[in-house]
């Protein structure tokens, strides 16, 4: 039974649609830690110790966001910052992340074609993921393709509800250890393993 | 004289702490209660109380002047006006239709037209005292039952007047030597013609309107700024006397004119605290009005023609009864409701004694009618309790709809926001400023009269008092309200206030301010988690702009703030722990210090914040060194 981690950043939650559907009864799981980031550090001022004796605990870690401006909010590159110290989960003493699995969970406004090399957005998701794929190898931890969630903007309530249990189906199969990640790296997002029979939700 | 007036007290009192207590206990309701009480003292058991106890009866309908008061203040104008079909409809119909039947009985039983008349138009009047007192003891105030027996109360109250001038006219067969004795003794302006004494009740009226907006409310505010309670007790005495002396000099009943005035300052900032110092003073009087009836009952009377005076006693409940109940179902209210309107309101009221003496001094009713009408009123009220419990108890839960507790509408005065802010000064404002500004709806509590008087002119729903009284609390909304913001402006007020909530609001989730180290720590013996010492943030940003000054980042300042903050804070518990062992305290204290020093100064060489590391690390710089990246 692996451990899950979910460390989430939504600077404006209260105007999200699809993140907020998304985290809805993620604490309530097993096996789950469902880690508010704005809520827990309204100040920026991360708690270093704290946060790495959390990692020591769990075997994958997702980081869950919106993907704002090709990228992640501000408190995710604040924690990475401050709680990948040198010497502990990198350097040459640095091996405490070791083995571990980490990957994004993201939601993007533009529709997937939009990302492809040349497209509107000339990258694709995974490119523009690079410096978090780099960090998670510098850490020694296995950087798993993303989550994505494409065109939020037009989505519609019950296409995100689906997407919110097709979510909660995908870290159910992590807990449960029901994922082959030997296969995964064929994979661009992680989603395409998620079993499509439930979508009828 | 003075042993006499102690030795009465001793006796009433008594009376009424043995008794009361029993028969609220048994369900009986203190009214009963206090009548029972009033029995057992009376001539007729113990003996304790003779003919003086009609002079204590006069003195305590004072407390009948207080109540209405008290009911004038809950009632905001705009609510009064919404009143008016039931009050001139319901109690119009009440007052006409009783008096036209019961003159009608009487006149079947051979008594002359006019004494007919009388006797309708004083039994149509029902008790404003017993059925207010009980109506608010079972909190049935907000019920249509207790709207409706209010309109007719507050009819019957206006009622009075026209009724006093009706009465002369009707002793058209006696010789009337004695009339102008009469009204002067009752009023000053009874000698002049009949048009000046019209412009003089409606100039009494006007007065206290006037009054209540203009005067009133300034003194009241001077008063309270002298910040003595007992003052402000003597002033809320002071406006209930004037106005009762005022109304009895134009010839007004005294309850009608405080009723006005408590109508008149149901707006006002002081209401609640006036409440607070009116009520015990309307508890204790009325108690004494209900064992003054209880006393006065004539049971010589009774025995010696028992089937007359029960006869009469429940003919006139039925008749009562029967036109209110009937008038309540054509005016649309429950068969339920209707019932316990139409029971409630079913006794003769206590003007009925005053209108009963004037008919025997105006020589309309015969001394005999005069003494068995007064057991009657006074029996009659006596039985009302029972009555009521029989109602309630075997009547109402097999009819109707049992909607008991069904309110009308909600009232204006209830307040229902989530948060109370105790203390509206420099702390307390910011808080519930803030709170404004993000659509958090706060009731303020706040002692001080000025600012009370300010926040009101800017619109803010402000209630004048002192917040560690749990009345006020409770008036204030405290049993619904999620959490209070306690800032009041000295330590002590504040663990009153902790002290206070914690025993009577355990809903309440407590945020308070703090004053310093030690008030902290008290905080904390009390259980308190949030606390706000008031310098500490302010200290600090000072201190995060001096450093800015001396050449630091903002933005390194700011961090290191916020973590002296935290070590503060963390130390704060650690001592809070120990500290009652004073040895230990000295040294943890120290050692405190110490480490904070150290903190700091370790802090302050550093060139980044000790847990900042990750931000350009002197390690990696060193490892660095030590290794050959491979450049393809």
């Amino acid at each position: 039974m692996a451990q899950v981690l979910i460390l989430f950043a939504h600077p404006m939650l209260e105007k999200s649609r699809t993140q907020k559907t998304l985290i809805k009864g993620l604490d309530a799981m097993k096996q789950v830690l469902f880690h508010d980031l704005y809520n827990i550090y309204p100040d920026f001022d991360i708690d270093v110790q704290a946060e790495q004796q959390l990692l020591l605990n769990y075997d994958i870690i997702i980081l869950q966001h919106p993907f704002y401006w090709y990228s992640a909010p501000p408190i995710i590159k604040q924690w990475i910052d401050l709680v990948l110290e040198h010497g502990w989960a990198y350097g040459k003493e640095g091996k405490q992340l070791k083995g571990k699995k980490i990957f994004n969970a993201i939601s993007t406004g533009g529709p997937d074609f939009t990302y492809v090399e040349g497209g509107f957005n000339k990258y694709t998701i995974n490119q523009f993921l690079a410096p978090f794929e780099q960090t998670a190898k510098l850490c020694n931890m296995d950087y798993l393709p993303p989550y994505v969630i494409h065109s939020t903007h037009r989505n519609d309530e019950a296409t995100i509800k689906n997407q919110a249990f097709e979510y909660k189906r995908l870290i159910s199969m992590l807990t449960n250890n029901e994922v082959n990640f030997e296969t995964l790296v064929n994979n661009k997002y992680i989603n395409e393993i998620i079993p499509s029979q439930i979508s009828n939700f | 004289m003075q042993g006499t007036f102690l030795f009465q007290a001793l006796i009433y009192l008594t009376a009424a702490v043995i008794v009361v207590p029993i028969a609220k206990k048994l369900g009986l309701g203190s009214v009963l209660g206090y009548l029972i009480a009033g029995i057992i003292i009376g001539p007729f058991i113990l003996g304790f109380v003779g003919e003086e106890g009609e002079d204590i009866m006069h003195f305590a309908e004072f407390g009948v002047v207080m109540m209405l008061f008290l009911v004038g203040l809950e009632l905001e104008p705009e609510l009064l006006w919404r009143m008016r079909k039931p009050i001139l409809g319901l109690g119009g119909l009440q007052v006409l239709l009783t008096s036209a039947i019961v003159a009608g009985i009487s006149f079947l039983f051979d008594m002359q037209w006019n004494e007919a008349i009388a006797i309708g138009m004083i039994l149509s009047m029902s008790s404003t005292a017993i059925v207010l007192q009980t109506l608010q003891e079972k909190g049935l105030m907000k019920t249509s039952a207790g709207q409706n027996s209010f309109a007719v109360l507050l009819f019957q109250d206006i009622a009075v007047i026209p009724i006093l001038a009706i009465m002369p006219l009707l002793a058209v067969h006696q010789v009337i030597v004695v009339d102008g004795d009469t009204h002067s003794e009752t009023s000053l302006i009874g000698g002049l013609p009949s048009w000046l004494q019209t412009i003089a009740v409606l100039g009494a009226v006007a007065l206290i309107i006037i009054a209540g907006r203009f005067i009133v409310r300034p003194v009241l505010r001077f008063v309270a700024s002298t910040r003595l309670r007992e003052l402000f007790t003597a002033s809320a005495l002071l406006l209930v006397i004037a106005i009762t002396v005022l109304m009895t000099l134009v010839g007004l009943s005294p309850a009608l004119g405080t009723f006005l005035a408590g109508v008149v300052l149901a707006n006002s900032e002081y209401k609640h605290e006036l409440e607070s110092d009116i009520e015990p003073f309307k508890g204790l009087l009325l108690g004494l009005f209900f064992i003054a009836v209880g006393a006065s009952i004539d049971f010589r009377l009774i025995g010696e023609n028992p089937t007359l005076v029960i006869g009469l006693v429940l003919l006139i409940v039925i008749i009562k009864a029967l036109v209110l109940f009937v008038l309540g179902r054509l005016f649309k209210v429950g068969t339920d409701q209707s019932l316990i309107f139409a029971v409630g309101l079913s006794q003769v009221g206590e003007f009925a004694f005053v209108l009963l003496s004037f008919t025997s001094q105006e020589n309309i009713l015969s001394i005999p009618t005069v003494s068995l009408l007064l057991a009657v009123v006074a029996i009659s009220m006596a039985i009302t309790p029972l009555l009521n419990i029989i109602n309630e108890k075997f009547i109402v839960p097999n009819v109707g709809t049992k909607s008991l507790q069904q309110e009308i509408e909600a009232d204006a005065i209830d307040e229902k926001n989530p948060v109370i802010v105790a203390g509206f000064g420099r702390y307390g404002s910011t808080v519930g400023r803030f709170l404004k500004a993000n659509g958090v709806e706060i009731t303020v509590l706040d002692i001080d009269s000025d600012r009370v008087e300010l926040l009101r002119k800017l619109g803010r729903k402000v209630y004048f008092g002192d917040a560690t009284r749990y009345d006020l609390l409770k008036s204030a909304g405290a049993e619904e309200a999620k959490l209070i913001v306690i800032a009041l402006d000295t330590p002590e007020k504040c663990i009153d206030l902790i002290k206070t909530v914690k025993k009577h609001f355990p809903n309440l989730q407590i945020m308070t301010r703090a004053y310093d180290r030690a008030d902290s720590f008290k905080i904390m013996d009390e259980g308190i988690l949030y606390f706000y010492r008031e310098t500490l943030d302010s200290a600090l940003r000072m201190g995060v702009d001096a450093i800015t000054m001396l050449g630091h980042r903002a933005y390194r300042a700011e961090r290191a703030a916020r973590l002296f903050k935290k070590h503060d804070e963390l130390n704060l518990k650690k001592l809070a722990a120990v500290r009652h062992d004073r040895q230990e305290l000295l040294s943890t204290a120290r050692q405190s210090i110490a480490e904070l020093e150290q903190f700091m100064l370790a802090d302050l060489q550093q060139s980044t914040l000790s847990n900042d590391e990750g931000w350009d690390v002197e390690s990696l710089r060193e490892e660095f060194k030590t290794i050959t990246l491979k450049q393809e």
